[in-house]
């Protein structure tokens, strides 16, 4: 099956277990702020069947204005006439996302809304985060990148988090474009920016601090093209800073080639217990599971804090409650060893390495647990703080490439437990049904390396078939 | 004094004998230092923005080599027209037995009054009606020190003698409004310094902002809201022009700007000094003469002075050309025996920026005050230019119509246009006004397609008035 590759999958566990990235980090300190605080987002209405994307005409509310359930808010162009749009909710327009004569798509965030006048103050971080980090394309990245160097105000959020060391590049940036000599007599010595209109409306649209830039006009006043030549120099240095960082993607920090690293302690263990592995007979089951259920359930309680990691382990779990033989594993050789729980570890990639935290006794803890335990467990690993305990135990390990756009692999089997389940990215597919239609199904492919002095090749269909079947129909997983 | 009010007199079939008391060039501010040349201006500007426009003038499927000018080739074009306008107004005048009269005028009492080089010396003569237009001048604030050069006002910048890169306009009405047109398609930068805390606060708001978000925004123009310019020096020994900045309603000093050069646009002051005015007893109200609703002075103990009319600026009622005109017109009527007052509130305004402003009655706010205090209720209609094929054949599709009026009986309180030929579109609301007549008498009139005309006539028939209009005379067949 060839399809095309979506970056997003439905699955977003908060540690990918990619080889070799902290990715998400930086997503959940981003999103921190949201969860706080009840900050709602005004969404650019379609005001026609057709209509596709929307101009801002203007705004009839400003920035710290009282809006009440009904009220205009905006005023937005349509084929035919502008149209006002109402607000949904009362509260206070704390942030305008999409200035006048500027267009957006419908259904994009407009505007925040905020309940109370103190919030206004945390939408308007918000504000400035989440078009921060728009200019840092690629992957997530730590958050001092060098695209940064453009703002003129450092934002909250980004400051907050810590540098990679990738930031020293990034930094080095900013100082060199920073408080270029502004010694001209307009200025009175570098006091004040003497700036002529169209300079200061470039110097925002691109994002220069007037500050730093030299000015050639009469009087040493900074005019357009001082502006623009500001601008091309940023961005230049900005792009090899970006550059310079994103190669960091490919390669693991500090990395420096042609030359011969030996393993870290942890580096070692890996290899030991591939290399171990190698004498295990194993065997793969493929089977593809539609996803359709367990993303609506996923986005139905996702607010309360589930991830999509625990949903997977918990779905596993209760699966290997019916097929125990799948939880046992082969430790001498000779005998099955039926595990006493049901403990599921789920490969995580960090800094240098690869960890697997347990999640214990998954099928007998609810899905909320579940998924606060998870999230303590990948901060722990991430600082290195993970007890042998959280990270031994484990009966049946899951590993995730979704996220990447992977829709298969072939997992490893960690000695010591008798299959690994890997799994892939869920991805809208054309299918044939019952009733002899073509639809569309969201469909992910796990795949399963099992131990086959233990596990037989029936044992192990037979989990998968159960597995589909608790996913495709998840009720009992939130509870 | 304006052309009308000449034409007007020696039509009446009285034939008026008339003479005008000339101090300065016939024609006086319109056709020498204001709607003549500006107009010139405001047309080379127009059209040089739409050349420069490349995106507009691609979508067209059209393609400009660089568009440039040459600055005393659009000065002599505005200089030759407001020369020849005024030679043609002397003409008319003379062919139409008017006798113009050298020298500043002085009055000396009722029907009796004095021309000549000021001072004690002139020839006196005798009226039996005398009418003052002596106009106004640009106002110049305290603290602004006018060099002509870098620091101007609108009569020196008619001249177009220079093009600064970056120019400060002190006031956003629509002298300003107008000049920052002017001055960005020749290619100067703007800044606005406005008194008020938003800009072009004469307008009705809406207007105001649509207009902002086309005229200002766009453009290479930025500005300070809420600030006084307290002291501008004009540019000497290579230093520029220095700004203070203060703010307007603490006084507290805000910013210095330092920029090429200033305009003054702050407004126009009446022209009322050595008029001997007090020979008569009357005492000008921050210089304007006060009249009654039929132009008539009153003097100092409220009292109408006989025979004494006043028009135009210089009593401050209304200060536009046509309401000069207007007003003169009221006065000839009156002066021929037959009684009339002029409704000023059918007088239209236009500012001629690109694209240009007009309106007529009431803006919304006042139109709503209006209603609260007289218990009516108040309704708006609205439309876009974007509706209309012509605008949008032009590919000028960026435009708004308001009308502002009274559902319950139909009548019109207000029109505002922002859009292409706003300013020749009024009239047919103006007209309305000034007869009275009610939307739902208006609504099927028929306007030709496709002419912008038709925004007027989405306005109208959009509203919703609760009252239905008297059956129609008798069609005509053809």
């Amino acid at each position: 099956m060839s399809h095309s590759h979506l970056l997003r999958t439905s699955f977003i566990p908060t540690a990918p277990p990619s080889l070799r990235r902290v990715a998400a980090v930086t997503h959940i300190r981003a999103r921190t702020p949201q969860i706080q605080s009840k900050i709602r987002e005004i969404f650019m209405p379609a005001l026609s069947s057709t209509m596709t994307e929307g101009k801002i005409v203007s705004w009839v509310k400003s920035e710290g204005d009282k809006l009440s359930k009904g009220e205009s808010v905006v005023v937005v162009e349509s084929d035919k006439a502008d149209m006002d749009v109402e607000s949904f909710y009362d509260g206070y327009l704390a942030a305008i996302i999409v200035d006048e004569g500027l267009s957006a798509a419908v259904g994009s965030t407009i505007a925040l809304l905020a309940e109370s006048e103190e919030e206004i103050a945390i939408a308007q971080s918000q504000k400035l985060s989440s078009s921060a980090p728009a200019s840092a394309s690629a992957s997530a990245i730590s958050s001092n990148d060098a695209p940064k160097a453009f703002d003129e105000t450092p934002t909250p959020v980004a400051s907050s988090a810590t540098p990679a060391g990738n930031a020293g590049i990034s930094n080095a940036v900013v100082n060199s474009g920073a408080l270029g000599s502004a010694v001209h007599p307009a200025s009175e010595g570098g006091k004040r920016v003497v700036a002529s209109p169209y300079a200061k409306k470039l110097a925002k649209d691109l994002g220069v601090d007037l500050r730093g830039v030299v000015g050639s006009g009469p009087n040493g006043r900074v005019v357009a093209k001082d502006v623009e030549a500001a601008a091309s120099a940023a961005k230049v240095s900005g792009n090899g800073g970006a550059t310079a960082v994103a190669s960091e993607t490919t390669k693991p920090s500090g990395v420096e080639l042609g030359s011969v690293v030996p393993f870290t302690t942890m580096q070692s263990a890996v290899s030991r217990n591939m290399v171990e592995s190698l004498a295990v007979p194993t065997f793969r089951v493929g089977y593809t599971i539609t996803t359709d259920a367990l993303d609506a359930l996923y986005k139905k309680i996702k607010s309360k804090g589930v991830t999509m990691t625990a949903l997977l382990a918990k779905a596993t779990a209760l699966a290997l409650v019916k097929h125990p033989v799948v939880n046992s594993s082969c430790r001498d050789g000779k005998s099955f060893t039926y595990n006493s729980q049901i403990n599921i570890a789920v490969a995580v990639a960090i800094d240098g390495g690869l960890i697997t935290p347990v999640l214990q006794d998954a099928d007998k803890v609810d899905i909320y647990s579940l998924s606060r335990k998870w999230k303590e467990l990948v901060d722990k690993a991430r600082a290195k703080q993970l007890q042998p305990n959280e990270y031994n135990m484990g009966t049946f390990t899951v590993s995730n490439l979704g996220m990447f756009g992977v829709d298969r692999f072939d997992a490893i089997l960690p000695p010591g437990t008798g299959a690994i389940m890997a799994v892939g990215a869920s991805q809208p597919t054309l299918v044939g049904t019952k009733d002899g239609r073509i639809g569309l199904k969201n469909q992910m492919q796990v795949n399963v390396t099992a131990d086959h002095r233990v596990i037989y090749g029936a044992d192990l269909a037979a989990f998968l078939q159960t597995l589909s079947k608790i996913i495709e129909d998840p009720k009992d997983l939130t509870f | 004094m304006f052309i009308n009010t000449a034409m007007f007199l020696v039509r009446t079939p009285n034939g008026l004998k008339t003479a005008i008391i000339e101090g300065d060039v016939v024609g006086g501010t319109c056709v020498n230092r204001g709607c003549v040349p500006s107009k010139a201006l405001l047309a080379v500007s127009g059209r040089m923005r739409e050349l420069q426009n490349e995106h507009h003038m691609k979508s067209f499927g059209l393609q400009v080599a660089a568009a440039g000018y040459d600055r005393q080739g659009v000065a002599d074009h505005a200089n030759n027209l407001a020369s020849k306008i005024r030679s043609n107004l002397t003409n008319s005048l003379k062919a139409l037995g008017v006798d113009i009269l050298t020298g500043v005028g002085t009055i000396l009492g009722p029907q009796t009054l004095k021309y000549g080089k000021g001072g004690s010396g002139g020839t006196a003569i005798t009226a039996k009606d005398i009418i003052i237009a002596t106009g106004s001048v640009p106002l110049v604030p305290k603290g602004i020190e006018v060099d002509g050069k870098s620091v101007i006002t609108s009569d020196h910048a008619l001249k177009l003698e220079y093009v600064p890169d970056w120019i400060a306009i002190v006031g956003s009405g629509y002298i300003g409004l107008e000049f920052s047109d002017v001055y960005t398609a020749l290619g100067s930068e703007v800044t606005f310094i406005e008194a008020l805390d938003q800009l072009m606060p004469g307008f009705d708001p809406e207007i105001g902002k649509l207009a902002q978000r086309v005229l200002i925004n766009p453009r290479k123009i930025d500005y300070h809201t809420g600030v006084f310019a307290s002291k501008i020096t004009p540019a000497k020994d290579g230093k520029p022009v220095q700004i203070e900045l203060i703010d307007a309603k603490t006084k507290e000093p805000k910013d210095v700007l330092e920029v090429d050069a200033a305009l003054i646009a702050t407004g126009r002051a009446p022209f009322t000094q050595g008029l001997g005015l007090e020979n008569i007893n009357v005492q000008t109200q921050r210089g304007f003469i006060p009249v009654d609703e039929r132009m008539r002075v009153i003097d100092a103990n409220g009292k109408l002075v006989p025979r004494l009319y006043c028009i135009g600026d210089a009593n401050g009622k209304m200060m536009l050309a046509h309401a000069a005109s207007a007003q003169g017109i009221s006065v000839v009527e009156q002066v021929s025996g037959k009684d009339h007052v002029l409704n000023h509130l059918s007088i239209p305004a236009a500012c001629f920026t690109h694209p240009e402003i007009s309106m007529v009655g009431l803006t919304e706010p006042q139109a709503r005050e209006k209603a609260e205090k007289e218990g009516f209720e108040v309704s708006v209609a609205k439309t876009s230019f974007k509706a209309n094929t012509k605008a949008l054949a032009e590919n000028e599709g960026e435009g708004l119509a308001k009308l502002i009026y009274r559902p319950d009986n139909g009548e019109i309180l207000g029109v505002h246009i922002f859009g292409l030929h706003a300013a020749d579109l009024i009239h047919e609301a103006s007209n309305a006004i000034a007869m009275g007549t009610r939307i739902q008498e208006i609504k099927f009139a028929v306007h030709a397609h496709p002419t912008l005309s038709e925004v007027l006539d989405e306005l109208f028939k959009s509203a919703k008035v609760k009252v239905t209009s008297s059956p129609v005379a008798e069609p005509v067949s053809v």
